[in-house]
């Protein structure tokens, strides 16, 4: 199988630094993150889209980096739960779920911020969600709506939908 | 997964070129095939990536509304011009997978996607869509999910897609480079005996937009699921209904998840259209079109809750008391 691997040349912007790739065209952004680039932060969880332990911010949106192929995103701007904290301290986001304890084992937690980071964003924007009747408000529903592609499993939704509202409403 | 080249085009037609070689396929949002890849169920030996050649704008005219194929579906949810003239695409675009996933599938994969069906997805299982001949466990096995619609004793999958159900109800087109445009509703065949078919494309089409008429009437998409959010529908409603002086005047239906395509429902309208806009119409017109359903012992759970879901969703847009 090794002779028939095919290679490209891939440039990613991560966490504002150039990093230039000689990728096997099969490598998800979450392998180059992971393995190439050694920013073990994102986590690879289900592997299939189903779990969002890999989210990264991609051209500042959330995506799940496990379904998204390396190769087609040449040029592209990453973000990380590496890259979000700056000289000031923890990204707020980072500091509410310190805050308000919220997680167990950890595992999804970095996936966790970074779909809060991205869905303050469209909140931010004005984007409705399912939930939404007339102006979207950070309610406990909005803020499950918004926060459903990423499962806990310790259970520790109650104090991640506690810290994403404290993250919104600190801003 | 298998190895295979990349390769981007610079337009449309160097695109539809690229894709004839063998076992080339379109990539765009990946969000299901890069999926399908891993799971072996698809091996293209060429990616055709198209994403940076679709058109991505949404434009409304006096003709309605154009969406194109590469506009991702969290742009088009929350258009303002979607929202305010045809909610129950905006809602349905809402209603599916979660918002990561939303911000980089797009319009023109998202009405490609491919089964959910658990034994499609399994290369160690037969299965008549992804092997013709093979067999079909789900109709003696886990069809709980499946459809009671359109569907054979070759093939019982369902489509996947809430966004479909809405455009079907919508009346939209699927507009293709140099070809002759679709409708939505005959996009998709029955699976019959050859459930391998699932559109009516040809080889290589590349799907370049959807348009839609103005609706002119209050809509609404509700889907049923075994959560509260990010799970493929058990069953969903795409309606649309306009009622004067306590008669029908008009109506659409659509029906998602238990079927092979999105189930325009028809004769349920037929029955609806000059009648009366009371919750038993709504019922009656619903046991109508399920006249045709074939439900399987563990999915027949889903004849009363499509007829449920329909008398509900109608009752509330018709704003009568239930």
């Amino acid at each position: 199988m090794t002779d028939d691997r095919r290679f490209a040349e891939v440039s990613l912007r991560v966490n504002g630094e150039l990093r230039p790739l000689s990728l096997d065209t099969r490598t998800t952004l979450l392998d180059a993150l992971r393995e190439h680039l050694g920013l073990t932060g994102s986590k690879k969880g289900c592997d299939h889209g189903q779990c969002g332990a890999c989210t990264v911010l991609l051209d500042g949106r959330r995506v799940l980096s496990c379904l998204a192929l390396a190769v087609a995103l040449d040029g592209a701007e990453v973000t990380t739960v590496e890259g979000l904290a700056g000289p000031g301290g923890l990204h707020p986001v980072q500091q509410a779920f310190l805050d308000r304890d919220a997680f167990q084992c950890g595992y999804c937690t970095p996936g966790q911020v970074c779909s809060a980071v991205g869905a303050l964003a469209e909140y931010d924007a004005g984007w409705p969600s399912l939930v939404t009747d007339g102006e979207p408000a950070l309610t406990d529903a909005e803020v499950a709506e918004r926060m459903s592609g990423n499962l806990c499993r310790c259970g520790a939704y109650p104090n991640i939908v506690a810290a994403v509202r404290d993250a919104g409403a600190a801003r | 997964m298998r190895p295979f080249d990349y390769a981007r085009a610079a337009d449309p037609a160097g695109a539809v070129a690229l894709v004839a070689r063998p076992a080339a396929k379109y990539l765009a949002g990946g969000t299901n095939l890069v999926d399908l890849m891993k799971l072996g169920v698809e091996t293209p030996a060429l990616l055709v990536d198209v994403t940076r050649l679709l058109p991505t704008g949404i434009e409304e005219s006096a003709d309605g509304l154009r969406i194109g194929a590469g506009a991702r579906n969290s742009d088009v949810a929350v258009d303002r011009r979607v929202r305010a003239g045809w909610p129950v695409l905006s809602q349905a675009l809402l209603a599916g997978a979660s918002g990561q996933l939303r911000n980089v599938a797009t319009i023109g994969g998202n009405l490609l996607q491919r089964t959910r069906c658990r034994y499609f997805q399994d290369v160690t299982k037969p299965c008549n869509k992804r092997v013709p001949g093979t067999g079909c466990p789900a109709i003696a096995g886990a069809h709980r999910d499946l459809g009671i619609l359109g569907t054979s004793e070759h093939c019982v999958a369902t489509h996947p897609s809430d966004l479909a159900v809405a455009l079907a109800a919508l009346d939209a087109t699927v507009h293709l480079h140099e070809a002759a445009p679709v409708p939505l509703t005959d996009l998709y065949p029955l699976p019959g005996d050859t459930p391998q078919v699932e559109t009516v494309l040809p080889p290589g089409a590349l799907i370049t937009a959807v348009s839609l008429p103005p609706l002119g009437l209050p809509s609404r998409y509700r889907k049923v699921r075994d959560r509260a959010s990010y799970a493929f529908a058990v069953a969903s409603i795409a309606a649309a209904l306009d009622v004067v002086d306590g008669t029908v005047r008009d109506v659409r239906i659509a029906w998602g998840g238990v079927a092979p395509r999105p189930w325009r429902a028809t004769e349920a309208e037929r029955v609806l259209r000059g009648g009366p806009a009371t919750e038993a119409a709504f019922r009656a017109a619903a046991d109508a079109e399920l006249a045709a359903a074939r439900p399987l012992p563990d999915n027949a759970f889903k004849v009363p809750l499509v007829r449920n879901l329909t008398a509900a969703v109608l009752a509330e847009l018709a704003g009568v008391d239930r």
